[in-house]
C-alpha cells in the first residue's frame, strides 16, 4: 500500500486572502474518516480553493447525502451552513435551496454509492437542470460505511479484498455527464492536489452545475492489488489531459494565446480558464471531441484526468426560469401577496 | 313519486358520455348556467382513468335548499354512450326521463314503460349542419345541451352570455357553439312539451357565491401565503393544483420593474425529488410546497422523516385518490390518513389539515404554511379528488390585508450576534420550538443540519439521554400544535330540538371529515325527519384538540363516517385520544364515488341494529343497490 500523508491545508498559516481570512478559517471539525482516506485530501483541496477565491464562509452551503463522502461537509468551512440529508437525495435538496436563495455557493459532496446507485436519477436531473453548484463525487468504487461492497463505479475485473470480481460495466459519471448535457465535467485524483485545486476553483465560478469526479481511494476496503481504484493503480494509469487554471478578470494571461497546447475559455463573470499542455486535436469546448478522446484512451486502460469539458454558454436553472435577481428568500411578503383587491377582482372569474 | 310540480329546483340529472368527445364543456356550461340563475347546484364528474373512449358521467344536482351532496336518483339521464346504455336506462327514477340520440333506433329490450323517452336526432342534426368530422362529434354535446336548455327551462340569455365569455375572441368557435345549441333547442321546442315538470326557476340563493374547484382554491392559498418555491411530479388528481399555481404566478408574481419571476416552479423527476426540493427551499428560508396524491406520499415518506427530525418546514398537498397501489386514479377516497399521520420510519407524527370544500382549501393552504413555519415541520393538507377536481358553490374567497405570515423562530443577524453560541435544538419556547438560522446570514449561526442522531446542540450523537431529549421534545411539540389546528365544526342543534338528549336516552353523533360534510349534514336532516336526532362534528385537523375529545366523550355513540375500508379516522382517534373504544362506531364508504346522504342514512339505520364493534360498509354508490334508501 502506498503511503500518503494527509496534506496540511495551511502553508503559510497566517496569510490572509482578500476578505481577510486565513486558510484556518476555512477548516472544519476533525475528520473521523480512516487515516489516509482520499476524501480528506479532497477536503484539503477544497479548503485551499475556497480560501484562494476569498469566498466568505457563511455564503457557502455544504450539501450532502449519506456515506463516507457525505460526512466530509463537517470537515471544512465550519462557518457555513451544511445539510447532511438522506442517501442519494442531496441533488434535490441542493436544487431547492438554490431555488430559494440563488446567491450562495452550493457545494455538494457525494460519493459513487450516493450518486451513481441510489442517487443516479437525482444527480442526472440536477445536471439537466444545470443548477449552479459544485458537485463533487468522491469516487472509490466501494461502499465504505457498510464495509466494502462493490459500488456502481467499480470497473469490470476489479476485485474486492476477498477476491470477488466485478463483472458488470461501471457507470462512469464523466461519460454520463457528457451525454446528458453537463456543462462542466472534470475528473481528478485525490492524490493530485496541483490539478485538483485549480479545477475546484474553476468549478466554483462556473455558470451551472460543475461535475467533478475525483478518484479517491478507500484505504480500508479498496486499496489492494486487484482494485482499479487504488492509489497505485490510479497513479500508474492516470493521464492528465491539459492543465486548467482559473485566471481572474483583471489578470493578464502570461502564455500567448494561440501558442501550441494553450487555449482559454471565458467564464460568465469575466474570469477565464486557461488550459495548457492540451494534446493536439483535443478541445475542452467540443463535446464530441472530448467524448471521442476519452473513449479512445479509456479503452486503452488509461484514466484521463483534468478539466475535460467546459461550456459557459448554457443558461443555468434560474436563467431558464427567469427568476428575479433578488433571491426569493429576500423578496418581501408584500411583493408576493396580491392582496384583497386583486382577489376580489379575480373572484369575478368564478361567477 | 313526488308530485310533478315539486320538481322545480329540486332534481338531479346525469349525462352519460364517452370520454374524449368534448362533453366536459357542454356539461360545465349547463352547471354554470344554473349557478348563474341563482340556484344552488353541484356537479360531480365521474370520469375514467383514460384519455379517450371509455364511459364517463357527469351528474348535476339542483337543490333549492342548498343540499350539494351527490344524489343517487336521477330524474333525467342523457344517454350518449352506447356502451352504457342499458345500465344508464336502469338508473332513471320511475317517472323520469331519458334523452337519447334518435339518429339510430333504440333497442326495444332496454326500454322501460315507466320512463319517458325523449329522442333527439343529435348525430343526424350535426352531420347535416357541420362539415368537419371532429366538429360533428363535438357539437353533438352542445346540441344536447341546447335540448336540455329548452326542456329544463334554463335561461337562454344566461347561456348566451357564458358562450360569449368563453369563446368571445374565437369567432368561429362561438358561432359553431351557438348553431349547435340552437339545433338542439329548436328540436326540443318543436317536438316536446317544454319545459318539463322537472325544471329550473330563477332564484337568488347564490348571492355572493362562487363556483370553484378545490385544486384552484388550494393554489390560490399558496399564492396568497407567499409561497415562492414549488416542486411537483404530475399525478392525477393533484396535477391541476400546480397548473393553477403556475398560471396564478404568471399573472401575479412578475416583478413589476424587471418582469422577472418572483417564483420558481420545478417539475421534478419524481416525487422523491419534489419533496426534496421543497425541504431544501424550506431550509433556505422560502415558503415551499408540493402537491401530490397517495402514490406520491408513499414515495415521500423518507424525506418526511428527515423534515420531521431535522425540523424543517414543508407543505404537502395530498389530493387523495383510491388506493392501494395505483388503485383507481380518478376516483375519490380518504384512505391516506394513517399513512400521512405517521409517514416515515421511526417515531414520526405530522400535522394534518382536512378541508371540506374549496373555500377551506384556500383558507387551510394559508394555515399550512403558517403552521409549518411556526412548528418547523411538515404539514399535509389532505384534500381529495371530489373536493379538488369538482366545481363547488362556496362563499366568495376573501383576504384580510392585515395578515402577517407566521415565519416562526428564525433568528436575525442581530439576534445571532447577541448569542454566546448558537445551538440549533436548544432554547425551546412554550410550544417546544427551538430557534433556527438560515444559510447565508452569519458564520456564527452556522450549523450542520442532519437526519442522523443529534443532541440539543445540533451535534451528532449516539448517547441515549441526548437522543431521547430531542425526540421527546418533538412529541411535545406535536401535541402543542393541537391548539393551533382549526377547531372542529360542531352542530348540536338537531338533538337539542328532538328527543334524543333527554335523560336516560341514548345520545349519538355522526362524526366525519373533509368532503363528507355535505352528505352527513343532509343525512342528519333526513334522519331528523324520521325522529332520529343526532349531533354532528367535523374534525378539521390532526393532532386532535381538546374539543374533539370532549365531544366524543359526551356522546354514548359516535358513528364515524369516512371514505376508507379500515376506519382510519376511528383508528387515529383511538390511538391518539383517551375516548373509550366502545363509544366509536364506523360507517365506511370507500368504493370511489363521492358520498351521498342516502348512503349515510341507510348505513346508520343498519349500524344501529348491529352488535358492537362491527363496522357498517356502504356499497359506495352503486345506485341500484341503494334505490329507495331515502325516506
Amino acid at each position: 500500500m502506498p503511503s500518503i500523508s494527509k496534506p496540511i491545508a495551511a502553508p503559510p498559516g497566517s496569510q490572509r486572502n482578500d476578505v481577510g481570512l486565513t486558510v484556518r478559517d476555512y477548516e472544519g471539525a476533525m475528520s473521523t474518516l480512516c487515516a489516509g482516506c482520499g476524501h480528506d485530501s479532497i477536503t484539503a483541496a477544497l479548503i485551499r480553493a475556497l480560501w484562494e477565491l476569498s469566498i466568505q464562509p457563511h455564503r457557502i452551503a455544504k450539501m450532502s447525502g449519506i456515506g463516507c463522502s457525505s460526512k466530509t461537509p463537517t470537515y471544512f468551512a465550519s462557518g457555513a451552513h451544511g445539510f447532511n440529508s438522506v442517501h442519494g437525495r442531496m441533488p434535490a435538496v441542493a436544487t431547492g435551496a438554490a431555488a430559494a436563495n440563488r446567491e450562495l455557493h452550493y457545494i455538494g459532496i457525494s460519493g459513487d454509492g450516493d450518486s451513481l446507485s441510489i442517487g443516479l436519477g437525482q444527480m442526472s436531473h440536477a445536471i439537466r437542470r444545470n443548477v449552479r453548484m459544485l458537485y463533487v463525487i468522491e469516487n472509490n468504487g466501494v461502499y465504505g460505511l457498510t464495509k466494502g461492497q462493490f459500488s456502481a463505479s467499480a470497473d469490470v475485473g476489479s476485485k474486492l479484498k476477498k477476491g470477488e470480481e466485478n463483472q458488470m460495466a461501471p457507470i462512469d459519471p464523466v461519460f454520463l455527464g457528457l451525454s446528458i448535457g453537463a456543462t462542466f465535467v472534470a475528473r481528478s485524483f485525490s492524490g493530485d492536489k496541483q490539478q485538483l485545486v485549480p479545477i475546484l476553483k474553476a468549478a466554483l465560478k462556473h455558470r451551472g452545475l460543475a461535475l467533478v469526479d475525483v478518484i479517491s481511494p478507500c484505504v480500508t476496503f479498496n486499496d489492494h492489488e486487484g482494485s482499479t481504484k487504488s492509489y497505485l493503480y490510479t497513479r500508474k494509469h492516470e493521464r492528465p489531459v491539459a492543465h486548467a487554471d482559473l485566471v481572474p478578470p483583471a489578470e493578464e494571461i502570461s502564455a500567448s494565446i494561440g501558442a501550441k497546447g494553450v487555449t482559454t475559455i471565458a467564464m460568465h463573470d469575466g474570469s477565464r480558464v486557461r488550459f495548457s499542455a492540451v494534446p493536439e486535436g483535443y478541445d475542452p469546448g467540443d463535446r464530441a471531441k472530448v467524448f471521442q478522446y476519452l473513449q479512445e484512451h479509456q479503452t486503452q486502460g488509461m484514466i484521463p484526468t483534468g478539466l475535460l469539458y467546459l461550456n459557459e454558454s448554457v443558461p443555468d436553472m434560474h436563467e431558464r426560469n427567469n427568476t428575479n435577481d433578488t433571491p426569493l428568500v429576500q423578496v418581501p411578503f408584500e411583493s408576493l401577496c396580491p392582496g384583497s383587491g386583486a382577489l376580489e377582482e379575480l373572484m369575478e372569474d368564478f361567477r | 313519486m313526488p308530485e310533478a310540480n315539486s320538481r322545480v329546483n329540486d332534481f338531479a340529472f346525469k349525462l352519460a358520455n364517452v370520454n374524449g368527445t368534448g362533453s366536459a364543456s357542454a356539461n360545465g356550461l349547463l352547471m354554470q348556467a344554473i349557478f348563474r340563475m341563482g340556484i344552488p347546484v353541484s356537479g360531480k364528474n365521474l370520469f375514467p382513468s383514460n384519455i379517450q373512449g371509455l364511459p364517463t358521467w357527469y351528474e348535476i344536482r339542483v337543490n333549492k335548499d342548498g343540499r350539494t351532496s351527490r344524489a343517487l336518483d336521477y330524474d333525467l339521464i342523457v344517454a350518449m354512450n352506447a356502451q352504457t346504455y342499458a345500465r344508464d336506462i336502469q338508473e332513471v327514477r320511475a317517472g323520469g326521463y331519458l334523452l337519447f340520440d334518435s339518429s339510430w333506433p333504440l333497442d326495444k329490450a332496454v326500454q322501460r314503460p315507466d320512463v319517458t323517452f325523449l329522442g333527439v336526432p343529435l348525430a343526424q342534426l350535426c352531420v347535416e349542419h357541420f362539415r368537419e368530422p371532429r366538429e360533428r362529434i363535438l357539437m353533438k354535446n352542445i346540441a344536447y345541451a341546447g335540448s336540455l336548455i329548452a326542456l329544463l327551462d334554463i335561461e337562454m340569455s344566461v347561456v348566451e352570455e357564458l358562450l360569449q365569455e368563453t369563446y368571445g375572441k374565437k369567432k368561429a368557435l362561438l358561432e359553431s357553439n351557438q348553431k349547435a345549441l340552437k339545433l338542439g333547442y329548436d328540436f326540443a321546442k318543436q317536438n316536446f312539451e317544454c319545459p318539463l315538470a322537472l325544471r329550473v326557476q330563477k332564484m337568488n340563493a347564490n348571492g355572493d357565491k362562487i363556483l370553484i374547484d378545490g385544486n384552484t382554491a388550494t393554489a390560490l392559498g399558496a399564492l396568497y401565503a407567499g409561497c415562492t418555491v414549488a416542486a411537483w411530479y404530475p399525478i392525477t388528481p393533484a396535477t391541476s393544483v400546480m397548473e393553477s399555481f403556475k398560471s396564478l404566478c404568471e399573472r401575479y408574481r412578475k416583478d413589476p420593474k424587471t418582469g422577472k419571476n418572483n417564483f420558481a416552479i420545478l417539475q421534478a423527476e419524481d416525487e422523491l425529488a419534489a419533496i426534496g426540493i421543497v425541504i431544501g427551499a424550506g431550509w433556505a428560508g422560502a415558503r415551499a410546497f408540493t402537491s401530490t396524491a397517495g402514490p406520491g406520499i408513499s414515495l415521500m415518506n423518507e424525506f418526511l422523516g428527515l423534515a420531521y427530525y431535522a425540523e424543517i418546514p414543508a407543505v404537502l398537498v395530498d389530493v387523495q385518490r383510491v388506493g392501494p397501489s395505483t388503485g383507481m386514479p380518478t376516483r375519490t377516497q380518504q384512505a391516506d390518513l394513517l399513512l400521512c399521520a405517521y409517514a416515515s420510519h421511526g417515531d414520526t407524527k405530522h400535522i394534518l389539515l382536512f378541508p371540506a370544500h374549496p373555500a377551506e382549501c384556500f383558507e387551510f393552504a394559508v394555515t399550512s404554511f403558517d403552521l409549518a413555519e411556526k412548528f418547523q415541520t411538515p404539514v399535509i393538507l389532505m384534500s381529495d379528488l371530489d373536493i379538488g377536481m369538482n366545481d363547488w358553490v362556496v362563499p366568495r374567497l376573501t383576504w384580510d390585508d392585515s395578515y402577517k405570515p407566521e415565519r416562526g423562530r428564525v433568528l436575525s443577524p442581530e439576534q445571532i450576534e447577541k448569542l454566546g453560541h448558537f445551538h440549533r435544538y436548544a432554547d425551546e419556547d412554550e410550544y417546544f420550538v427551538t430557534p433556527r438560522t438560515l444559510p447565508g446570514v452569519s458564520a456564527k449561526g452556522a450549523f450542520l443540519t442532519r437526519g442522523s442522531g443529534h443532541n440539543r446542540l445540533g451535534g451528532y450523537t449516539e448517547l441515549p439521554d441526548e437522543y431521547q431529549a430531542v425526540v421527546d421534545r418533538l412529541a411535545e411539540k406535536h401535541r402543542a400544535a393541537a391548539r393551533f389546528i382549526p377547531p372542529p365544526v360542531i352542530d348540536s342543534s338537531r338533538s337539542s330540538k328532538g328527543k334524543g338528549k333527554g335523560k336516560g336516552r341514548t345520545s349519538f353523533s355522526l362524526v366525519t371529515l373533509g368532503g363528507c360534510d355535505a352528505a352527513v349534514r343532509e343525512a342528519l336532516d333526513l334522519l331528523g325527519q324520521r325522529g332520529i336526532h343526532g349531533d354532528y362534528m367535523r374534525i378539521r385537523g390532526f393532532p386532535f384538540g381538546a374539543e374533539v375529545e370532549a365531544f366524543l366523550n359526551a356522546h354514548d355513540f359516535n358513528y364515524i363516517v369516512e371514505q376508507n375500508r379500515d376506519h382510519q379516522l376511528k383508528s387515529l382517534i383511538t390511538l391518539e385520544t383517551g375516548v373509550p373504544k366502545e363509544k366509536l362506531k364506523s360507517l365506511l364508504f370507500y368504493a370511489g364515488f363521492p358520498l351521498s346522504a342516502g348512503q349515510v342514512v341507510e348505513g346508520l339505520l343498519s349500524a344501529m341494529g348491529k352488535p358492537d364493534g362491527e363496522p357498517t360498509r356502504g356499497l359506495g354508490g352503486m345506485p341500484e343497490a341503494l334505490s329507495g334508501a331515502e325516506g
